[in-house]
């Protein structure tokens, strides 16, 4: 087992639920009060999803 | 109005996936465990990248990410100390001088190479005070797994020991230390990721570094101590009454760099053991050095968060309060007690499943490292040698649900007992200072004999006892007398590693040139460096994966990462 495919499908799924949640709250300040008024769900999010989509993309490569 | 927070369901749907990922892994990995070297030793097939990194996330369990946060606020960016001087050289000292023998040899496991080295008491006294620690060292994150699940998700204590006990029993049982291993590298990058964005945006609410170093040299003033103290790791090390840690700089170089961080990085088997999964030697050699790359950056993500805290409760309308805060300033509780306070609903429920993972994978790396040892160096040992290799396998597995069992014990234990915490690190300090000295003398000394090493071992323990029955620190030791008061636990600590190593470390070579080496040259071959070829590595390696050429990367960034922060 390559354990790239299981770390890089969980942050894909992750990553992409907390950017959603972010653009859904995009608006809602009372939420992002804690965080100093920064969005950071939607950059989380963002982060992993790039993070888990390198790791995905790095088990293809290797398959060739 | 900190403690007013309400999870939501996506928070416990980022926890559930990644359980789900953690059961999935265990549950992949079934199909190979077929024999006890496969569920034990990993079948010693794992790249090195994936060994480094789990090399250092077996290490990040309760006692680290709790005491790392509670140190960064006591004590500030001097506790950095625990991932430069305290890691880095024997780190690089495991991959370049230690590694061939440990992966070289037959030895199964670190209690086994002192069998083959020495004899069967010292592998006995090695095998069954580590069996002791590690159940005890898995407790503990099970303790602080279950009280967080308690304080977060208002989840019953007893049912929440039952549900953290389950989850890492079914994983380790069905994938056994390979699937340890990929779930700390799993868990590895989720408390990176679950951490990084409560740094960066605490540092923005403090005004960044410059505005943190403002504020924390009020908190160094306010206490008695010079403005810098608290962001500088050497520059007040001159003597110890200058810094909060009261530990001068040899207390410091000899006692944490040397002794202490040997000890632990060089023989404790919890971590030699991710390095003997690797599936070459030149694999394992570079496992402790791919580990050294991101230990050195560790602590912007679990003392950073200490400092920032300490800044912002100097305030009190910055309304930052530590959970579960009863009068009392509870500094292990910094880290979830921060988390809430920046996280909204979402990346809260990450934070928290960060912290999970952190609990887990420190208890799933104490168990897997029990279970070994007990079913090669206490079960195939003492009680029914000579089996087939299945029967060692179903050994294997009822003693992974044994040590969880067991687990659960001390996890009660921790919570009825509030200074569990620091007793554990004390016998840690008792056992494993001497044992660096035994490890040097008998890779690097052919002349050490076992009765010497045993009888070093066992002096050196008492040593560390007696040294600390003898002094008293924070109120803590001097049972017997007090004959010195150390300004710090930390200092005592230190200096009772010191005295444990030199106590074990002379008497070993005295009592070596009085006794008979019953030993030849041939069984010491391959387990003492004069006797061992010096080409370790497998031919045509390019020479960026040489272990030589990545020790030489890391010391330097170990250095320039010290230069500038001194």
């Amino acid at each position: 087992m390559d354990i790239r495919f299981p770390i890089g499908l969980l942050f894909v799924i992750l990553g992409f639920i907390l950017a959603a949640f972010g653009l859904f709250t995009m608006n809602d300040a009372e939420l992002y009060a804690r965080s100093l008024g920064r969005n950071i769900n939607l950059w989380t999010g963002l982060l992993m999803l790039v993070f888990g989509g390198l790791m995905l993309l790095s088990t293809r490569k290797k398959k060739k | 109005m900190v403690n007013n927070f309400t999870l939501h369901l996506i928070d416990y749907a980022i926890m559930a996936i990644y359980f789900v990922f953690v059961l999935g892994i265990g549950w992949a990995l079934k199909k190979y465990m077929k024999s006890s070297s496969q569920f034990l030793e990993g079948g010693k097939s794992i790249p090195s990248w994936i060994t480094g990194l789990a090399f250092i996330s077996a290490n990040l369990g309760a006692l680290e990410v709790f005491g790392m946060g509670a140190s960064g606020a006591k004590y500030g960016l001097m506790t950095a100390h625990f991932y430069l001087i305290g890691a880095i050289p024997a780190m690089i000292f495991l991959a370049l001088f230690m590694m061939p023998f440990y992966y070289g040899s037959k030895a199964r496991s670190v209690p086994e190479y002192l069998k083959l080295r020495f004899d069967e008491k010292t592998r006995g006294f090695n095998a069954f005070s580590f069996a002791i620690m590690t159940v005890f060292a898995s407790g503990i994150s099970m303790f602080a797994l279950a009280r967080l699940m308690e304080v977060m998700l208002h989840w019953n204590f007893h049912y929440s020991i039952i549900a953290s006990a389950v989850i890492v029993l079914v994983y380790t049982y069905l994938g056994g230390l390979k699937s340890a291993i990929y779930n700390e590298v799993l868990q590895f990058f989720l408390i990176v990721v679950g951490f990084l964005p409560l740094v960066i945006i605490g540092l923005q609410d403090v005004g960044g570094w410059e505005g943190l170093t403002l504020q924390l040299n009020d908190v160094a003033v306010s206490k008695g101590f010079e403005a810098g103290t608290w962001t500088s790791t050497w520059k007040y090390l001159g003597s110890a009454a200058s810094n909060p840690m009261g530990v001068d700089w040899f207390g410091m170089f000899m006692g944490l760099g040397f002794v202490l961080a040997f000890g632990y990085w060089c023989t404790n088997f919890l971590v030699v053991q991710r390095a003997m999964a690797a599936n070459s030697m030149s694999g394992a050699r570079r496992t402790p050095l791919i580990g050294a790359l991101p230990k050195m950056f560790l602590p912007i993500l679990v003392i950073v968060p200490g400092m920032i805290a300490i800044a912002l409760m100097s305030r009190a309308e910055n309304g930052l309060m530590l959970i579960g805060d009863k009068g009392q300033t509870d500094y292990n509780m910094i880290i979830p007690s921060m988390l809430v306070h920046y996280y909204p609903t979402g990346l809260l429920g990450l934070g928290i499943t960060a912290l999970m993972a952190s609990f887990m994978s420190g208890m799933a790396g104490n168990v897997t490292a029990f279970n070994t040892v007990f079913t090669y160096d206490i079960y195939q040992s003492y009680i029914r040698p000579g089996k087939s290799d299945n029967h060692y396998l179903k050994i294997g597995q009822f003693a992974t649900i044994f040590g969880v069992a067991v687990s659960i014990g001390t996890a009660y234990i921790a919570a009825n007992f509030n200074n569990i915490m620091d007793f554990l690190q004390l016998i840690f300090a008792f056992v494993n200072a001497p044992l660096f000295a035994t490890f040097m003398l008998g890779m690097f000394w052919k002349r050490t004999t076992g009765n010497a090493a045993f009888a070093g071992l066992i002096a050196g323990t008492a040593a560390a006892a007696l040294h600390y029955s003898l002094t008293i620190a924070e109120g803590k030791g001097g049972w017997l007398a007090q004959l010195v008061e150390y300004p710090s636990g930390m200092a005592q600590g230190f200096w009772t590693a010191i005295y444990a190593w030199s106590v074990c470390f002379v008497l070993t070579i005295i009592i070596s040139l009085f006794t008979k080496q019953l030993k030849t040259d041939d069984d010491l071959r391959g387990l003492v460096y004069s006797l061992t070829p010096k080409t370790y590595d497998e031919p045509g390696i390019p020479w960026y994966d040489k272990p030589v050429v990545m020790a030489v990367i890391i010391g330097a960034l170990s250095i320039a990462i010290t230069i500038l922060i001194w």
